[in-house]
């Protein structure tokens, strides 16, 4: 792992990013709220947090599928933000989307093979045989039989069909690849395929990968670094390792033992940290820390202001945490007096 | 004696594309208090098989048989089913809001639930009872949370709701068909614990569908592993993780991220079509120990190193257990 500094430029720049929807009511829910980071050049950024967190609005704004509220996103030293469409379309090359579903993000009355050539027709490149080619050389990239190009979406196993959506994905040659749960609709015998071919063409092609998923666990094993989000906001940064050995938020280490291990001796032996209550609505989040009507370790501060995300204790640079209580290593939160959180639960609504 | 003991159940659909054998002679049996895990890819038959059991398979050629408490559940007729389920066998589904009225109050629900079964107890003491039932699941506020609608209920809670009415009549054993896994992780663990806590207060007997052997090893005794249909490994829990005999049970282990960066062994292709089975072992096609037996012939459920609660179907030597640990 490099540092910060030593690097030239990150690929990703995401600078105090918001993301707000208006509701029916009225209202305005915040999905993103203020979200900073950096993406470097092949690296796997993962970004975990629970329904709702905001990591998949995120990873829109990011490819600039939404407009953000404010903010802006920088991509190899362009500002995105503000772009016109035109001005954005020779970029949208550079960044491509992975999506959970192959069912929905598959058109089923199209063959396979028009569906992976869909980038080359948009951006008009290559026709007739020449594209055909090219589609069938993604095909066998992926893992298809290249063969089967004029078969339909429903003639693929669920597998299958994510080998397609990849095959899609990386038809342009993308610098960028933004994977939103890829792997979560998917078999575990599945999911390790497509993790897999992941990894082997991020090797083959350079790429860069902003990983999203609610499973910690498939996260671990494919990212550089982890960002864990809360309710529209970053709670914690930290490269991979350190993120797991060196947890410093309370959030993250509550996430990290609810996570079910496939291992009898460690579920027996290890101490679990059940969370009260539910997550707040992101239309009216909690004053100060947004955790601190289940944290645990919440004190007055951290209702009267939000902590920064920044390194705490001796930490390295890399890595951030925002609270104002972090843990030290080997702390049992499990045993911690709440001040403000009623044990074994409480309403939050 | 168990609570439940099913022997060699068969379930197939009759389809425009052909005959779907879901379920391919299923034998197991579950103890009071006990919880048993069915661990299974989509297709497994995992769904199918306690579905037929509590005769929610319309439509369905079924045959074997599912004796709970001296009752043949497969050739009862509807109103024994009606009365057993509910009040002897509770159920959850993954998907809380589609088992719960959108249009009635949770408490109403759990009441008319109570009183169709108990037509004995009073409208009061049925509500006092739900309202403590809700209280137990971990819902705060319960004696005001009753009278919400669904809507008004998170996924979690809406799940502590399912709970609560399978529970409400103290059922003797619990189907919980993947309760879990459309919930976020913190919110897992916290409706994992409420099981787990109603099992040791009323010694209820636990029937577990799932995919994630991460819940498995949390949750169950003994462990079922069900594959195109038909079992391939059962054993008590350790010995699924740590002493495993049969090929597809190693696959799905070796398929789990552990380590950062370490290359997964992921099972190639995918399951086979349960129209059109092949000849021999379901698992041949994927299995990097096949020989020419395997394509041939299909290998029964037989005791791994001469233990009878742990059986594997593979035709590989039953002395041999892969040591891990």
């Amino acid at each position: 792992m490099t540092e910060a500094s030593t690097e030239p430029q990150p690929l990703l720049r995401v600078q105090d990013v918001r993301k707000e929807f208006p509701t029916h009511r009225g209202e305005v829910v915040r999905a993103v709220d203020g979200v900073s980071l950096e993406v470097r050049k092949g690296e796997t950024l993962g970004l975990v947090g629970e329904t709702g967190c905001g990591k998949s609005t995120l990873a829109r704004c990011i490819a600039h599928l939404y407009d953000v509220t404010s903010g802006s996103v920088w991509f190899d030293g362009n500002e995105l933000t503000g772009l016109s469409r035109r001005a954005m379309r020779p970029l949208r090359r550079e960044i491509q989307m992975i999506f959970q579903d192959p069912y929905g993000s598959l058109n089923p009355r199209r063959r396979v093979g028009s569906i992976i050539g869909d980038p080359f027709a948009i951006h008009g490149i290559s026709k007739g045989a020449e594209r055909k080619k090219r589609v069938q050389e993604l095909m066998e990239l992926v893992g298809l039989n290249p063969e089967h190009y004029n078969r339909f979406p429903s003639d693929f196993s669920g597998g299958q069909r994510q080998r397609i959506g990849v095959a899609r994905a990386l038809a342009l040659r993308p610098k960028l690849v933004i994977c939103d749960e890829p792997v979560s609709a998917l078999d575990v015998s599945i999911q390790a395929q497509i993790i897999n071919l992941l990894a082997d063409l991020q090797k083959d092609f350079d790429l860069t990968y902003v990983f999203i998923s609610h499973d910690l666990s498939v996260v671990r094993h494919v990212s550089d670094r982890i960002a864990v989000m809360y309710l529209g906001k970053l709670i914690e940064v930290s490269p991979t390792d350190q993120l797991f050995e060196q947890t410093r938020h309370p959030y993250t280490r509550a996430l990290l033992s609810a996570l079910p291990v496939a291992d009898p001796d460690t579920a027996d032996s290890r101490e679990q940290i059940i969370l009260a209550g539910d997550i707040p609505s992101a239309t009216n989040p909690p004053q100060g820390c947004r955790f601190h009507t289940r944290c645990p370790k919440a004190r007055a501060d951290c209702v009267a202001s939000e902590p920064p995300l920044e390194p705490v204790f001796d930490d390295d640079p890399a890595h951030r945490t925002a609270c104002f209580f972090p843990l030290t290593i080997g702390e049992d939160l499990s045993t911690a007096v709440p001040e403000l959180v009623d044990l074994p639960d409480r309403e939050a609504s | 004696m168990a609570l439940l003991e099913v022997r060699d159940l068969r379930v197939s659909f009759d389809t425009p594309d052909g005959i779907v054998r879901a379920v391919r002679g299923l034998s197991f049996s579950i103890e009071p208090g006990q919880t048993l895990a069915v661990v299974g890819e989509s297709g497994s038959g995992k769904s199918v098989a306690t579905q037929t059991i509590t005769g929610l398979t319309r439509g369905a050629e079924v045959s074997g048989t599912a004796v709970f408490d001296g009752t043949d559940l497969i050739t009862a007729d509807a109103p024994t089913l009606r009365r057993l389920r509910g009040a002897e066998i509770g159920m959850i589904f993954q998907d809380p809001l589609s088992s719960l009225h959108p249009l009635y109050r949770i408490g109403w629900q759990i009441v008319e639930m109570i009183q169709a079964h108990d037509r004995g107890i009073s409208k009061r003491d049925a509500r006092r009872r739900a309202a403590d039932l809700l209280t137990l699941v971990g819902i705060p506020r319960a004696s005001e949370r009753i009278d919400d609608y669904p809507h008004q209920f998170s996924g979690g809670m809406r799940q502590r709701v399912m709970i609560a009415m399978a529970m409400a009549l103290d059922p003797a054993l619990l189907i919980a068909d993947e309760p879990t896994t459309a919930l976020d992780v913190t919110v897992q663990a916290q409706v994992l614990s409420v099981m787990r806590k109603l099992q040791q207060e009323f010694g209820t007997a636990i029937i577990l569908i799932t995919h994630d052997l991460g819940v498995v090893a949390e949750m169950s005794d003994e462990v079922i592993v069900m594959y195109a249909g038909a079992v391939m490994e059962r054993a008590p829990r350790r010995d699924i993780f740590y002493r495993n005999h049969h090929p597809y049970t190693q696959g799905l282990l070796a398929s789990l991220p552990t380590q950062k960066g370490k290359r997964l062994t992921p099972i190639p292709g995918s399951p086979p079509s349960l129209i059109s089975l092949p000849p021999g072992c379901p698992f041949a096609a994927r299995c990097p120990h096949v020989f020419d037996r395997c394509r041939v012939e299909t290998p029964p459920l037989a005791d791994v190193q001469g233990d009878p609660r742990h059986q594997s179907a593979c035709w590989l030597d039953h002395d041999v257990v892969e040591a891990v640990a």
